[in-house]
């Protein structure tokens, strides 16, 4: 019954969801109030109705309900609850209801909190979030309904696969569809503007929150992904420039791109129909991303069934929100003339600098991931394209990036002088060289990788705490009084170089032995002493392991006793390897348990992993610096302020 | 349709111990080799996984050919060739860079020149007309301006 109550609050939301598209959307455009006010019940009733929605899959998943056919096939009655509840999203239809519900989430937000914007753009932006509430909504009722019935139903199910059964990556998809759905209210603001044909410092106000709050979800997420890997796989590998894992990167680098323009709209009143492109872009390719994942065109290891009913829907989505915006935008960008000038030494022209790298980084990102899909196309040709054409292509820009951030960061608005700028760094500069010395010097080797990110990864971080310096007027005690925004700036610009540090050494430093180990025979590696002490059968829950002990020595002394694991889950027939690790700030000790070998013994993988909670650090720091930037008194005062901004100085460079 | 995604997530997600024990070179310098030669090789029958990364049989055989043409003495590009030229391009990471490929080689240097020449482009022309920055006033505003002028 209430599975049936569910998919029927499912179509509901679909009206509901169609009424906030069209009818606030006339009412803006005929100055009728009554109209425009539809907007805000519809986007709450829109949200409550999808949660409601949400609530019925979720209470069907925590009681093992298999008379639902999306239950029987990702669910077990053994499951942990955990991964019951977090089962609900690990499937494509379930997925999609959680898109859906975060789409809602936020046009509702927009409607409870944002009184203060001026009527017509508030009605404008809620009809458009609609219409993709609406266009999702469609998607999922027609071909993805998540509520079908079996006609009987079995005893127990056919239990999640057992690599989603992670913490991890119970928490990876919500916060990868937070940030990909938060883009649409850029994109929102965005179209609504430019049916007003009107872009200013008010609206770019409102446009910063959305995005920043987006950025940061994607950056968690994208780290949960990325640690999973790096845990999970067995083999320590944090990035594979998978097509998914594109999909995610590319919206993320788009709304880095998107938060740094915004300011200089905000600021200089520069830059404006770009950004407008910008924040169109960015959630075009939250889009794509959707395709990529779930119409199976390009292969990957995430890819959901592949089905191409639904990827011809997608695929319509998408023509129609990035069709129709950018029709719009070749209309009406022209009538968005920035104002502000800027000489080409100056805050502004280090912006327009950051936006052409990351566009052009994302671009480069997207035309890898789609080349195997032209050329067979266009061309007849079967071909890869994957780790090592990325590595090259991409990591050029981040190096530019790198050397061009902390020098642009603390150039002022308008007119800048680089000899200035580069004159208050000399400190972080030869600090950053004396980072590259000491790497030198102990390092496991002097690879250039090693040495390039070392010392670009310092003079992001010694940079970051320049510009603290400067701000502060070299006073210690006006550190504490700084804008939140500019310790914000400052986390989230060493949190890069943090990553940058991390990725660097451990790509140039790891180790690794492969080996069969016999119990009690220790061997050696990078200096620490390593004994297989002996493995035992062990009955989990739902799967079976062979847990090893084996313990790590240095110098004679302890250093840990670790337990990787090799386990099996019968209900999906699929074997998964548990790694074990020692995590460090210096170093991960990760150890791997294979199979017994014929002639006795058990093949051991060892890794010794320098830098690498470097990497996950720093976009943890990313994050926490945008969260801090989210919750600058700027924001606060800008929710109650009333349409155009009150007059403002420039704040003292 | 779920069965064979059952299928393909099992097949992709075996056990994660991939290069073996006794595949292992004696020589350091050459398993090195094997390594990097390993990294662009793409299995043939995974969902985008290197031979080094995943667990199918075929990957393991290529692994060994790949170590087997080493030890006889190949270069690395002789070996790359040896295996692109018996499973075609598709194992290949890397595109060759040539032919049409140059699209996908030539894509983000052109358009970061594009955008650079834009930007240039653009402060040569305003150092053109220095003056004539700032918006134009309209009718109205100018009026407006007119009138306070006047008291």
């Amino acid at each position: 019954m209430l599975n049936e109550l569910g998919h029927f609050a499912l179509v509901l939301a679909l009206g509901v969801a169609l009424i906030q598209a069209l009818i606030p959307l006339i009412g803006a455009q005929k100055g009728w109030v009554g109209w425009m006010a539809i907007a805000e019940p519809a986007a709450s009733a829109q949200f409550l109705l999808i949660a409601f929605s949400f609530g019925a899959l979720t209470w069907a998943f925590i009681t093992s309900d298999f008379s639902l056919q999306l239950v029987f096939a990702n669910s077990h009655t053994d499951k942990p609850m955990l991964y019951k509840i977090s089962g609900v999203w690990g499937n494509h239809e379930g997925s999609m209801l959680l898109w859906v519900l975060i789409l809602a989430g936020f046009g509702a937000t927009a409607a409870w909190f944002g009184a203060a914007l001026p009527a017509r753009l508030r009605a404008r932006v809620l009809s458009v979030q609609g219409l993709i509430g609406a266009a999702f909504l469609g998607f999922i009722v027609f071909t993805s309904n998540p509520f079908t019935r079996l006609v009987v139903a079995p005893f127990n199910g056919h239990d999640l696969n057992p690599l989603l059964q992670d913490p991890g990556l119970a928490f990876h998809p919500p916060f990868l569809y937070l940030g990909y759905v938060g883009l649409s209210m850029a994109f929102s603001f965005a179209v609504a503007a430019l049916i007003e044909g009107r872009v200013d410092a008010a609206w770019a106000r409102w446009v910063r929150p959305w995005t920043l709050a987006a950025w940061v979800f994607l950056t968690i997420g994208i780290a949960l992904g990325s640690w999973w890997a790096y845990y999970e796989l067995g083999w320590g590998g944090f990035w594979f420039w998978d097509p998914v894992e594109n999909a995610s990167f590319m919206p993320w680098l788009l709304a880095a791109a998107l938060l740094h323009s915004a300011v200089v709209v905000e600021k200089r009143e520069s830059m404006k129909s770009w950004t407008v492109l910008l924040a169109i872009l960015a959630f075009g390719f939250s889009l794509i991303g959707t395709f990529i994942v779930r119409s199976g065109v390009i292969t990957s290891v995430h890819s959901f069934a592949a089905d191409p009913q639904r990827g011809i829907f997608i695929l319509g989505i998408l023509a129609l929100f990035v069709g129709g915006a950018l029709t719009l935008y070749a209309a009406r960008a022209s009538s968005m003339q920035g104002r502000g000038v800027f000489a080409l030494s100056s805050r502004e022209s280090a912006l327009v600098l950051n936006n052409i790298l990351l566009a052009v980084a994302a671009l480069v990102v997207f035309v890898g991931t789609v080349w195997p899909l032209l050329a067979e196309m266009f061309w007849g040709r079967k071909l890869s394209v994957g780790a090592p054409f990325f590595d090259k292509a991409f990591t050029p820009f981040m190096l530019v990036l790198a050397i061009a951030l902390p020098i642009g960061a603390i150039m002022p608005w308008k007119r800048a002088s680089l000899s200035r700028a580069m004159r208050s760094l000399w400190p972080a500069a030869v600090l950053a060289l004396a980072v590259v010395a000491l790497a030198w010097a102990i390092g496991v080797n002097r690879s250039t990788t090693a040495l390039v990110a070392a010392g670009l990864g310092s003079w992001l971080v010694f940079g970051a705490l320049s510009e603290l310096w400067l701000r502060a007027a070299r006073t210690p005690a006006r550190l504490a009084r700084l804008p939140r925004a500019d310790w914000g700036k400052a986390f989230a610009h060493g949190g890069l170089g943090i990553t940058f540090i991390g990725i660097g050494l451990l790509t140039a430093w790891q180790s690794e032995d492969i080996r069969v180990a016999q119990v009690g025979v220790p061997f050696t590696i990078s200096g620490y002493e390593i004994t297989l002490d002996n493995v035992e059968r062990v009955q989990g829950p739902n799967y079976a392991s062979n847990t090893a002990t084996m313990s790590v020595r240095r110098d004679g002394e302890l250093v840990t006793i670790l337990h990787p694991e090799k386990r099996f889950y019968p209900v999906q027939g699929m074997p998964t390897t548990e790694a074990a690790i020692d995590n460090g700030i210096w170093r991960d000790i990760y150890l791997v348990v294979g199979d017994p070998q014929d002639n006795g013994g058990w093949a051991v993988r060892t890794y010794i992993k320098p830098f690498a909670n470097w990497i996950w650090a720093g976009a943890l720091l990313m994050a926490f610096g945008g969260l801090l930037s989210l919750s600058d008194r700027r924001y606060r005062v800008a929710a109650g302020a009333r349409k155009v901004a009150p007059l403002q100085a420039t704040p003292a460079e | 349709m779920l069965k064979t995604l059952m299928l393909m997530l099992a097949l992709l997600a075996g056990p994660a111990l991939a290069v073996q024990p006794d595949e292992v070179l004696p020589d350091p310098a050459l398993e090195a080799r094997a390594r990097d030669i390993g990294r662009v090789l793409r299995c043939p029958v995974c969902q985008g996984e290197n031979i080094d990364e995943s667990n199918a049989t075929i990957s393991r055989d290529l692994r060994l050919v790949v170590r087997e043409r080493l030890v006889a003495g190949d270069e690395n590009w002789q070996v790359i060739d040896y295996v692109t030229s018996r499973y075609g391009e598709y194992v290949l990471f890397e595109p060759e860079a040539k032919g049409v490929n140059l699209i996908l080689y030539l894509t983000g240097p052109t358009a970061l020149l594009l955008a650079l020449g834009g930007m240039a482009v653009y402060f040569r022309r305003r150092n053109a007309a220095p003056v004539a920055g700032g918006p134009k006033l309209s009718d109205d505003e100018a009026r407006q301006i007119a009138e306070i002028l006047k008291e």
